[in-house]
């Protein structure tokens, strides 16, 4: 089974034609820690004899070294890469490891067991045609196991293996091996959804039944690992599927050629067919294929394709081509179920970025439905995800966009969520249906407008908003600037903590997830004001800068000025007016800014305002000699 | 679809997203045969357009004379913009692996040199040609592997890459590496090569060559520049090099094979890995994880 085949000395030729002809299958190997992932790939590399000599004279003195398995030679230490990994003897990415039989080639992603790096572990099962889920014999289905095989299952792995590992620790007893596979079944018929799930009693670390039909187990007369992905059927269901194809690049090399490239995600096409773009649902037929190759007459998914159509449309980076026979839905509101990958806890009505197919658009992420605690699969009521954390919600994006459900297609249902300062992706999203209010609600269209009020009132509607820690002097600023504003003759209004927290926010505490909350709020209120024709003072501590982001983006370019009372919080600390510092000092007041919560001062603020060398009445005038400019 | 057929549609579909969302990308081109492979790709990614990067090649002022020879030549017959740095601190201390040592010597001219051209042109994508069957750490890297402003690898804290959806957003001084030839093993290259008759540079392929015998290695007499010990004479042997970097530090082997089904054969018989010619993996375990940290490609 092994790549050295006897082709390879007699005919070359040979061995490479057959070579050629090989299939592709990606597996990931999942379980919990100590379940032997990284030994079972290590044995799988090293009975196909991937190994070179010096690699395994080099694994030879590792596991010495590094090793936990006495003299023996630790194949685990074949896997794990990272120098914190042989250290802490832990995997902490996914590794890619590569072996070919002579009927198929192998792509490997080892996965993590922790479940700190969980978010490793969902990378390498976005890719996988095969789950391998391995567990300890002595220690039965665990925790991880249900989360990983949950993971899976969500995914969309339709294939699973269960690897009952370590039998040689139990005597290889065909009676605790039943027992696990009882206990996983159970949990998979009642929670899972997998088209199949084949068991296999093994030792990864002594090879029983890896490769070759073990005689401990005399009581098992399956396939073993190797002869399960040698013979697995892996539906082309990407195929049989409904045509997609996601514009990734517009190929414009003279002005006679005007091509659309991109890589079929599902379905085929032909030459001559009729097909749809989103969004928008504008018809059109295919005119050509083009390859390097030259022209095909048809295609199908998992080709790279140039296509050119009959006629002169719009189309960019972003459209996707599909048939018109079951053409894509389109929505800007969906509800997903997200997997949370940041250290820093999902905010809902936070704004992030969302990145679908080659679509990328501004996303809201809405109140969380539940959040559904992997271990029990219990759906909890909550307010945030943590890392690692799987929850159902509805997100909105500022724009329609092309979909399908996850469930139909990976593809167009697949998304990720990018945090916009960081740019990290921190969520894993798919998309289980559009919502239809979103094509239920209209604009009311209104005669009066906002310039019509503004105009009415001689003046520019604005929002001034003030940002800095508390005792930093907003309210005191804000306070002069309206008295001075008014006694010009402008129309205006502040809002402050006190006046919203008493009223419209009184249900929000302090939480970052509250504070967030209660900003977008603000921010929304002042948006009414502006429209009313008002210009609105905001005086808020507002920490974060995602969220005074969103607030600018709610009203005209011209109409948020950000002013930064930059006070340092030692002077803050000093000052206490209030005496919340010495309070929060003392543990008194949880979640602080500037003591227990953070404060993200502004990238560029129209207005910065230091108060250790501007009096309140110098400030307020420098604001307004800006806004009256 | 075969899985090369496979490999080439995902090396394919990862230049496009490059270029579709970088602002200025480049490819790195180390005039090897996964570099071939990788420039072959991308004629294919963007025909009947023209590649729409430049290429650049990180000279150490070291490299064996025929990859010079067969660079220049590619990029005249391929018609793309070739950038050829060299980094000029290294030219003035007349850098020279034979005395500054082999660690020293690819610090200075190849992970200096490069940080430094990539700062120089602000590139914010650079293609490279590595794969993750060369060696353990790369085994971890993402497709999309991002770099901070100092040009640094944070192997504990990478982005999770789902699907094959890549997240290419950056800020300001940020950069990614990106290398389409992930998935691709040093059979599926060769194979590649073969099928697709891509060319790659004569000394691949063996050929009598004057040598001498170092520690057991053999090194090619490659220019005047070669130190000869008082006792030491070249000696002609039939050797090819089975991975091309800096003469002074490229191991050749002895070998017969001087067509390409033959280096396949013998690539598949023989009973050492790749990288072993390269005198950098040596030192420990974990040069090549450390060696990516500081920006070494």
């Amino acid at each position: 089974m092994a790549h050295v085949s006897e082709l390879i000395s007699t005919d070359i030729d040979s061995y490479l034609k057959s070579h050629e002809e090989k299939s592709l299958l990606r597996f990931i190997t999942c379980g919990s820690v100590d379940d032997g992932k990284s030994t079972l790939i290590g044995r799988m590399l090293y009975e196909s004899q991937m190994l070179f000599d010096d690699q395994l004279s080099a694994l030879k003195n590792d596991s010495k070294k590094l090793g936990t398995q006495g003299d023996e030679i630790d194949f685990a230490l074949l896997v794990d890469g990272l120098a914190a990994e042989r250290e802490q003897g832990i995997t902490i990415d996914v590794a890619y490891r590569f072996f070919s039989t002579d009927k198929r080639k192998y792509i490997v992603a080892d996965t993590p067991g922790h479940e700190e790096y969980t978010r490793n572990m969902a990378t390498g099962a976005s890719t996988a045609d095969v789950a391998i889920i391995l567990i300890d014999a002595k220690q039965g289905v665990l925790t991880q196991t249900r989360r990983h095989s949950f993971i899976v299952s969500m995914v969309g792995v339709k294939k699973v293996l269960l690897a009952v590992n370590k039998l040689d620790l139990v005597d290889y007893s065909e009676d605790v091996y039943r027992q696990i596979v009882s206990d996983y079944s159970d949990f998979a018929e009642s929670a899972l959804d997998i088209e199949s799930i084949t068991a296999v009693p093994i030792s990864a670390l002594l090879g029983d039944n890896v490769v070759e039909r073990s005689e401990n187990t005399p009581w098992y007369n399956g396939e073993t690992i190797m002869q399960y992905l040698e013979n697995i059927e892996v539906q082309n269901q990407r195929k049989q599927a409904s045509f997609r194809m996601p514009v990734q690049w517009v190929n414009r090399p003279n002005p006679n050629f005007r091509g659309f490239s991109g890589l079929i995600a599902s379905g085929e096409t032909k030459v001559g067919d009729k097909v749809r773009l989103h969004p928008g649902g504008k018809e059109s037929t295919i005119e050509s294929i083009v390859t390097w190759e030259g022209e095909l007459q048809q295609a199908s998914a998992g080709q790279s394709v140039t296509i050119t159509l009959n006629d002169e449309i719009d189309v960019s980076r972003g459209d996707i081509i599909a048939t018109p026979t079951d053409p894509c839905g389109e929505s800007d509101q969906f509800q997903s179920r997200i997997l949370w990958m940041s250290a820093d806890a999902m905010i809902p009505g936070r704004q992030y970025i969302f990145k679908s197919n080659t679509q990328s658009a501004t996303l809201t992420l809405g109140k969380l439905k539940h959040r559904i605690e992997v271990n029990t699969l219990d759906h909890l009521p909550a307010k945030t995800l943590e890392l690692n954390e799987i929850g159902v919600c509805n997100i909105s994006l500022d724009k329609r966009i092309a979909y399908d459900s996850y469930d139909n297609n990976q593809t167009l249902g697949g998304f990720i969520v990018i945090d916009r300062l960081s740019n990290n992706t921190v969520g894993m999203g798919l998309i289980d249906f559009a919502l239809r209010r979103s094509e239920n609600i209209h604009w009311q269209k209104m005669d009066v407008s906002k310039e019509s009020r503004a105009e009415q009132k001689s003046q520019t509607p604005k929002i001034i908003w003030f940002t800095g820690l508390s005792g930093s002097g907003k309210s005191s600023i804000a306070n002069i600037l309206e008295k001075k504003l008014q006694a010009l003759g402008k129309h205006t209004i502040t809002l402050d903590g006190d006046n919203m927290r008493h009223g419209l926010n009184r249900d929000l505490g302090f939480t970052a997830a509250d504070r967030v909350e209660n900003i977008r709020r603000v921010g929304e209120v002042a948006k009414l004001m502006v429209n009313s024709g008002l210009i609105c003072i905001t005086s808020f501590i507002s920490p974060f800068e995602s969220e005074r982001k969103m607030a600018r983006s709610l009203v005209s370019e011209n109409e948020f000025i950000e002013v930064f009372i930059d006070t340092p919080l030692s002077v803050c600390e000093e000052r206490d007016v209030k005496g919340l510092y010495a309070k929060a000092r003392s543990g008194q007041i949880p979640n602080f800014t500037g003591i227990s919560s953070p404060y993200e001062p502004p990238e560029k603020p129209e207005i910065r305002i230091d108060t250790t060398k501007l009096s309140a009445e110098a400030a307020a005038n420098q604001i307004i000699e800006f806004i009256l400019a | 679809m075969s899985h090369l057929d496979a490999l080439e549609a995902e090396a394919i579909h990862i230049m496009r997203e490059v270029v579709a969302e970088a602002e200025n990308p480049v490819m790195l081109y180390s005039v090897g045969k996964d570099s071939s492979v990788m420039l072959h790709l991308a004629r294919k990614a963007f025909h009947p357009g023209k590649i729409p990067f430049p290429i650049m090649h990180i000279d150490t002022m070291w490299k064996f004379s025929e990859m010079i020879d067969f660079r220049d030549k590619t990029a005249e017959d391929l018609g793309v913009d070739l950038i050829v740095h060299i980094n000029p601190e290294g030219k003035e201390m007349g850098m020279n692996p034979f005395i500054h040592g082999s660690s020293k010597h690819t610090d200075v001219m190849k992970t200096d040199g490069l940080k430094q051209a990539l700062d120089k042109y602000q590139f914010d994508v650079a293609f490279g040609g590595a794969r993750r069957d060369e060696e353990k750490s790369r085994a971890k890297e993402r497709i999309f592997s991002f770099r901070t402003s100092k040009h640094r690898w944070d192997p504990k804290n990478q982005r999770p890459e789902l699907w094959n959806l890549y997240n290419s957003r950056k800020n300001k001084g940020e950069s990614i590496r990106v290398f389409p030839l992930s998935n691709w093993t040093e059979l599926d290259i060769w194979q590649y090569i073969h099928l697709e008759k891509i060319p790659i540079v004569p000394l691949y392929f063996s050929k009598e060559r004057p040598v001498v015998e170092r520690d057991g290695t053999l090194i090619l007499v490659d220019d005047e520049r070669l130190p000869l010990e008082e006792d030491e004479r070249p000696m002609m042997k039939s050797v090819r090099f089975r991975t091309l970097g800096c003469y002074p530090l490229t191991g050749a082997v002895e070998s017969e094979a001087d067509t390409l089904p033959e280096i396949i054969q013998e690539m598949l018989l023989t009973t050492t890995s790749e990288r072993q010619g390269r005198t950098i993996d040596h030192d420990s375990n974990a040069s090549m994880e450390k060696k990516k940290q500081e920006g070494y490609f």
